[in-house]
């Protein structure tokens, strides 16, 4: 016993703070929840977010379908939480997945609607290839901005995100419209779709994406690149004194990011939406962040919050069907969940957690990025 | 109050950190009015903690602080400036662009009707009070544009103007050169025959013995012994910190000195702020020879070994190793080629802070074999990593708990081990020192020292660059002086005497 919890310590240093900070916001938005109740038909009811929690586990866990649609939402997540947590990792923070993803989601849909009528065999893996090559070249640009002149990735990631709306839209408009349509679109993916392993939608992506948070963790934990990408993030001088490159380390990463990005993307085209028209939403992207800060940049942190965040889009609507809370409720637990690990002083106040003495915190990379304060533990 | 109170008493004081280690054990120190009292300790056995207890930083545990023979409590800074404390830290409280009246009347301003600024009064209060000590300070002078000595001397003019009749120097000398260690001190002696107590903390032996009234010494959070200087001597007071018998003196012993493996030639560089700090160095280091750069900090040293081992690219010159023109090779392949270097910052360059040691054991080396094989020196090898880390934590005495532990939680001392471990390999061709002992104890200093005369004697060239005079004096056995960018003076170890260097240093000339 004393064995297992030697063994549990370091990992529960690390996922204390998210683990609380999502049972703060559940309390939290369980407040609101009531107040908001007293104004409905349903009437005041202490009880109802228990009621809407117990609706929303077993929507998204309670069945076989309910687990399905959980993992189809959470696949892309994960891509899209390991492209940030990379970035961060190195010391970067890609606010440009939304825009990568994009790219990545069109890139797939022209190759694979281009290659609709072809096995899948050679339609999904060349589509899959031109959506992670696309959301790498469109990671590279920030990279190597940021490499050679030094323009912060967070402004030149921001604004390469509305580039990548309107660029798309125009393409779609104006290049690669498919014809018979009342709306600019592209052709379907046809034979490219990826093959669904069991249900009605548990498609093959979702592999390939916890797969891919095995072969990241063992890249940053094992690899002389990992090494390298993380003594960059932690301490860029001591990274050039080692004799790395941190400006191509940078750029390489932005690169790595993009093409995580553009993986999700492509995934999420090849095994979900099936064609691509302007306004598809990226939300993938912003939710990415929210992912990759709860689980603390770490691979396999990162799988459980993306399981966490699909159970959320999965079960929310029978807890809307049953309970009357709408689904909203979820968009204010996920801002809760960043809120707490933002101000994580307030969680280690509440539930007495003492402060750790050395970390890399990802926050102090975000913040940093917003011209903040980094908190004192990380500024040394 | 009768005569013999001592202006200041702390008794029993003990404080316990929340990690258990006990920083302070029952210390007992008090100090006579018109004294200096030196506070003697390693780095980490309590001198910092105790006073941050008097000035109201820390809370203490246990004991009893009395001021004028009255038991007080303080509870802050604020507190402390009242009760006519003063603390001058060792990293200056200054506020760059401001000039020194502006800085000396921070928070206590002089103000006219409608509370506008009397600077013209505060100048003048300021003047008379530099005069009255006989200071050479220009209170409309911008304190970014005053040296680190200058610089100290408004620290003091602050602690004194807000009415300091004690006033705590922390480790005042450490960022000064000789001759301004000597002017610091005769301010202290002014100050004292004008009334004023002064605690005075350090790790430097010879400054105690010179300035002090009284020495007590702290080993490990608790007093082993006071002492008078005239009654005491340099080694005794070593033992008394270190706990065991010290040599302060490294038998440097006969150097042999073979070809020229080192060749610098003309080097210019800029600093960060693009402006030109290396202006035209020449230098040449022998196998089996220590060639040790003596200077003010700022003077463009650490520009030069950068540019030595690649960090900076030069504007010109040229630098050889064994003949061989390496101008233009990265870091990596400069160290390739043999060269080893120990940066002054360790924390900022030698060290990645949360990396446990392991990792930094092999820092510099992680991308060669046996660290890292497989798909073309790809995949990093935990077993090799680990067994060299053990030994070199081992052979140089890396004090730890575990290796898994992150770098920064070890002592200076230790961090300083792990990275001259790491950089001493045995197939060097040239050894670049920066700073090797900076903020390190007495036990920590000798071994270091030792270590590198070891490589010395191994047929290394060894580039050694310290602000420390006396570090220079002690291993080097040919010494130069540089000063605003150039090589101003070369000596041999014969030649070459303290206030003869120093002056140098200070001045760039020979002769004032």
């Amino acid at each position: 016993m004393r064995r297992v919890r030697a063994t549990l310590a370091p990992t529960w240093a690390v996922a204390s703070i998210p683990v609380y900070s999502i049972v703060l916001a559940f309390a939290v938005a369980a407040i609101v929840v009531i107040v908001s109740s007293a104004f409905t038909e349903t009437g005041f009811d202490p009880l109802l977010p228990l009621k809407a929690y117990g609706s929303l586990f077993a929507g998204a866990f309670g069945s076989g379908n309910g687990i399905a649609n959980t993992l189809v939402a959470a696949a892309p997540l994960m891509f899209g939480g390991l492209a940030v947590g990379l970035g961060l990792k190195a010391g970067l923070f890609n606010i440009g997945v939304a825009g990568q993803f994009l790219v990545g989601a069109f890139a797939a849909a022209v190759t694979g609607s281009s290659l609709a009528n072809a096995p899948t065999i050679v339609g999904a893996p060349l589509a899959i290839l031109a959506g992670a090559a696309a959301g790498a070249a469109y990671g590279f640009i920030p990279g190597y901005l940021k490499a050679r002149t030094g323009a912060h990735e967070v402004v030149t990631t921001i604004m390469l995100n509305n580039a990548a709306v309107l660029l798309l839209t125009w393409a779609v408009n104006d290049l690669v419209r498919a014809p018979g349509f009342s709306f600019p679109r592209t052709g379907d993916i046809g034979q490219s779709a990826l093959p669904i392993l069991a249900g009605r939608n548990l498609h093959l992506g979702i592999a390939f994406a916890v797969s891919s948070i095995f072969v990241i963790r063992w890249v940053l934990d094992r690899t002389t690149l990992g090494f390298e990408i993380r003594t960059v993030g932690a301490n860029p001088n001591a990274a050039r004194y080692a004799g790395m490159r941190p400006v191509f380390i940078t750029a390489l990463t932005m690169t790595l990011s993009g093409l995580l990005a553009g993986l999700a993307g492509a995934i999420q085209m090849l095994g979900v939406i099936g064609f691509y028209a302007p306004g598809i939403t990226a939300s993938v992207g912003f939710d990415s962040i929210a992912v990759a800060l709860l689980g603390r940049s770490d691979p396999i942190g990162i799988l459980f919050a993306a399981v966490l965040f699909g159970a959320f889009r999965a079960g929310a609507p029978l807890m809307q069907i049953e309970t009357s809370v709408p689904i909203e409720v979820i968009d204010i637990i996920q801002a809760l969940v960043i809120l707490f690990l933002a101000a994580d002083l307030v969680v280690r106040r509440v539930f007495r957690v003492r402060a750790p003495k050395v970390e890399i915190t990802e926050m102090a990379t975000v913040t940093g990025s917003w011209g903040g304060t980094p908190p004192a533990s990380a500024a040394r | 109050m009768s005569e013999n109170t001592p202006v200041l008493e702390m008794r029993g004081i003990t404080k316990r950190f929340p990690t258990g280690t006990l920083a302070n054990d029952a210390i007992d120190l008090d100090l006579k009015e018109r004294e200096i009292h030196a506070l003697l300790g390693e780095n980490g056995a309590g001198k910092t903690t105790l006073m941050n207890i008097l000035y109201g930083l820390v809370t203490p545990d246990e004991g009893e602080i009395r001021i004028d023979g009255a038991p007080v409590t303080i509870h802050d800074p604020a507190d402390a400036i009242r009760r006519g404390i003063g603390m001058v830290h060792q990293h200056f409280m200054l506020v760059p662009v401001l000039t020194v009246a502006e800085n000396v009347v921070l928070g206590q301003e002089i103000t006219a009707v409608g509370g506008i600024l009397d600077m013209t009064a505060a100048e003048r209060r300021i003047r008379d009070l530099a005069d009255r000590l006989a200071f050479s300070v220009d209170p409309r002078a911008r304190v970014d544009q005053l040296s680190l000595g200058q610089q100290q001397r408004v620290e003091i003019l602050k602690a004194i103007y807000r009415g300091a009749r004690i006033l705590v120097l922390d480790e005042p000398t450490a960022v000064l050169t000789p001759q301004e260690t000597h002017e610091i001190f005769d301010v202290l002696r002014r100050l004292r025959e004008e009334g004023t107590s002064i605690i005075f903390i350090s790790h430097k032996l010879d400054e105690v013995l010179d300035i002090a009234d009284r020495i007590t010494v702290i080993r490990r959070g608790k007093v082993v012994g006071s002492r008078r200087p005239a009654a005491t001597n340099e080694s005794e007071l070593a033992e008394l910190m270190v706990g065991r018998a010290v040599s302060l003196r490294v038998d440097r012993g006969q150097s042999h000195p073979g070809q020229v493996i080192l060749e610098v030639a003309g080097l210019r560089a800029l600093d960060d702020r693009r402006h030109e700090v290396v202006r035209g160095v020449d230098l040449t280091v022998r196998a089996g020879e220590i060639v040790g750069i003596a200077g003010v900090g700022g003077n463009g040293q650490d520009e030069l070994v950068e540019g030595i081992v690649g960090l900076r690219k030069p504007i010109a010159g040229a630098i050889r190793l064994a003949g061989r023109d390496m101008t233009r090779l990265s870091v990596d392949a400069r160290r390739d080629l043999g060269i080893a270097y120990v940066p002054a910052d360790r924390q900022r360059f030698g060290l990645v802070l949360p990396y446990r040691l392991p990792d930094n054991f092999v820092l510099t080396r992680y991308a060669e074999a046996p660290y890292a094989s497989g798909l073309g020196g790809f995949v990093r090898q935990d077993r090799p990593i680990r067994s060299e880390a053990g030994r070199l934590a081992k052979e140089f005495d890396v004090r730890t708990s575990s290796l898994d532990v992150p770098a920064a939680t070890l002592s200076g001392g230790n961090q300083q081990k792990v990275v001259v471990a790491r950089e001493f390999r045995h197939d060097l061709k040239a050894l670049i020192i920066d700073q090797p002992t900076r903020g390190l104890d007495v036990g920590s200093i000798e071994f270091i020292h030792r270590q590198i005369i070891q490589r010395r004697d191994a047929g290394v060239a060894v580039l050694l660059v310290s602000a420390e005079l006396d570090e220079v004096l002690d291993l080097s056995d040919r010494i130069l002086v540089m000063y605003r960018g150039r090589v101003v003076g070369s000596f041999t170890a014969a030649e070459a005497q303290r206030e003869k260097v120093g002056l140098l240093m200070a001045t760039g000339e020979a002769r004032p």
